[in-house]
């Protein structure tokens, strides 16, 4: 099983310690400053991750010595550059558990997502022959996504639906923010073509049950999407070993610079695919008349890429995998125990999400009754603490959960038990301060 | 006073709950008035949900025209719902062009990152809001109401000729 452990025990066993967290913290430099006269506590891991010092000198070692375009020309620098750039798809790949030629390079998790939805829908388009008409979607047919999904893994297939005319539906999530699994059983059918759904919540720290979905996904006949975004920086993980067929992922939430992702996607199923961008660097033969194209990866990665984030990119996964990702799962688990625990434990605080003592991530989004959550995050931010305040990306899912926005606090393999208790201890001052404390009602 | 407490002063805080003129229903607040002399507006900042439907009513003052009343459905966080119930307040009784020009020094005020001091005798109880000028990502919540009062005005000045 490559996720991470639900028990505390055997979590904590494999787990970072504070002393090591904050030898790692040493290696990132923006966390080193003052926010309003506080020490910076950063915990909006979710939303973007900070850089280690390894990362930006990968990127800036090879603007300096091996800057070039790749996959063409034959200098010196182009072939360095070259090099450099399918070094980086190598050990990226490794990392997630793909082989080098299953992963697409793109501009972050949406982008991938985005891809593989025009491919579909270029698919569903009425000339398309061979091996792409697999993938043509049309009325009758149904994609299935969950109600705790991104808009980013929602959108667009909203919008693929549109386009082609198939339907949207969605497995509904019980009031702890498990996937509603006898729902899916239900939902999940002949007719379902695609099943997409995240690996862990951005708002709730789920961790969804990836074999039992696959499963019903494999007796339907559907192809499984997997947003990987909140798993992949966090969780060790290994795509293959999961079994989906598509996988999307960001840099940016896993100590790499913005602007580079991945999707990952079996060999034969990407092969067969229509290609969505086109242009240069992705062809073999052109005539004014038409074009015939390379096989994956490059097949989906016309025009010149983000060579120094790739780069930069596996230099983080070389981070993350020295440190050791079953290490950093146990320690964001412990983490993410404490913030729920810690959290509920305050008058008037609605953590979401799974209960304390069953498995999430390290992060938890809170409700403060009678107070916004986004004058809860200018009260963090004057005591030098960072969250992220809103719907985060997931409005459906908050209508669920009867709320508009909420606060939340994630943390990554850089923060200490210090921090998660200083936050602790602001929240705990947000009522009296808005002069809410004690009316109990969340108006 | 810390610039938070700037912001947050005692005077926001009782409006964010008081809410003046909060009695628009959710009913209401989904159908369009055509009647001659009102206008609504709703607003929406998508960063945070926050969310108001304002309906603006003007009555004849003899040869001139004053604002009756702003009545609004909201929800947000304590600068927008603050910002609307002293609009509110303020906007009772004032003529279309008073309040434009309420509602234009509001903005200039709110765009000046704190570098203007509020003009107390056009702003009254929004001069309190003046703190949240130094930060950006928070004029949206205080303008809300304010640019939906805009546009309403605009439709009941239109109307009621």
């Amino acid at each position: 099983m490559v996720m991470v452990s639900t028990s505390a025990t055997a979590a904590t066993q494999v787990a970072l310690s504070d002393v090591e967290v904050l030898r790692i913290r040493n290696d990132f430099p923006v966390l080193d400053q003052e926010v309003n006269g506080r020490p910076l506590v950063y915990l909006d891991s979710g939303a973007t991750s900070q850089n280690p010092r390894s990362v930006l000198e990968a990127e800036q070692e090879f603007y300096e010595l091996r800057n070039a375009a790749v996959h063409r020309g034959a200098h010196h620098l182009a072939v360095q550059a070259t090099d450099a750039f399918e070094d980086a798809r190598a050990t990226v790949a490794g990392f997630v558990g793909a082989a080098e030629d299953e992963l697409v390079w793109t501009a972050n998790a949406t982008a991938g997502l985005n891809l593989l939805a025009y491919s579909f829908s270029n698919a569903s388009v009425g000339t398309v022959r061979g091996d792409a008409a697999r993938f043509a979607l049309g009325p009758g047919d149904e994609v299935v996504v969950t109600e705790m999904e991104h808009h980013a893994n929602l959108i667009p297939w909203q919008e693929l639906c549109r386009r082609t005319g198939a339907t949207l539906k969605f497995i509904p999530i019980d009031d702890d923010g498990a996937l509603r699994l006898e729902e899916a059983a239900r939902l999940i059918t002949e007719r379902t073509r695609i099943l997409a759904f995240t690996h862990a919540s951005n708002v709730l720290g789920t961790i969804n049950p990836v074999a039992e979905l696959v499963a019903l996904a494999r007796a339907a006949g559907a192809l499984v999407v997997l947003d990987a975004c909140q798993s992949v920086p966090h969780l060790p993980l290994d795509f293959k070993a999961l079994d989906v067929d598509f996988a999307v992922f960001s840099g940016h939430k896993m100590l790499a610079p913005t602007g580079i992702g991945g999707v990952y996607g079996r060999r034969e199923l990407l092969n067969a695919m229509p290609p969505f961008l086109t242009g240069g660097s992705m062809i073999t033969t052109v005539t004014m008349e038409k074009a015939e194209y390379l096989p994956a990866p490059q097949r989906f990665e016309a025009g010149t890429q983000p060579i120094s984030q790739a780069v930069a990119l596996a230099a983080a996964a070389n981070y993350l995998h020295e440190t050791g990702m079953e290490r950093v799962a146990g320690w964001e688990a412990s983490l993410g125990q404490r913030l729920v625990t810690g959290l509920s434990a305050i008058d008037g605080i609605r953590v979401v999400g799974p209960a304390a003592g069953v498995e999430r991530l390290g992060l938890a989004a809170f409700d403060v009754a009678g107070v916004h959550a986004h004058d809860v995050g200018q009260y963090l931010d004057s005591v030098g603490i960072a969250v992220r305040v809103g719907h985060h990306c997931a409005q459906p899912l908050h209508r669920r959960l009867g709320l508009t926005a909420t606060t939340r606090a994630s943390t990554y393999l850089y923060n200490t038990t210090e921090e998660v208790d200083l936050l602790l201890e602001a929240v705990a001052q947000v009522r009296p301060y808005f002069g809410v404390a004690g009316s109990g009602a969340s108006k | 006073m810390s610039a938070l407490d700037a912001m947050y002063q005692q005077l926001i805080l009782e409006h964010a709950k008081s809410r003046s003129g909060a009695d628009l229903t959710a009913d209401e607040a989904t159908s369009m008035p055509d009647q001659p002399g009102v206008g609504q507006c709703h607003q929406l900042n998508p960063v945070c949900g926050d969310e108001i439907t304002l309906r603006l009513e003007l009555e004849a003052a003899g040869s001139q025209s004053t604002v009756k009343g702003i009545h609004w459905h909201g929800d947000g966080c304590a600068i927008s719902m603050a910002s609307a119930s002293i609009l509110s307040e303020l906007s009772e009784g004032a003529s279309p062009d008073e309040l434009g020009e309420m509602i234009g020094h509001f903005r200039e005020l709110m765009r000046s990152r704190g570098r203007l001091e509020p003009d107390d005798e056009i702003l009254g109880d929004a001069a309190a809001l003046a703190g949240v000028a130094k930060y950006p990502a928070r004029v949206k919540c205080a303008m809300l109401a304010w640019v939906a009062a805009e546009d309403a005005l605009r439709q009941a000045v239109a109307t009621g000729r």
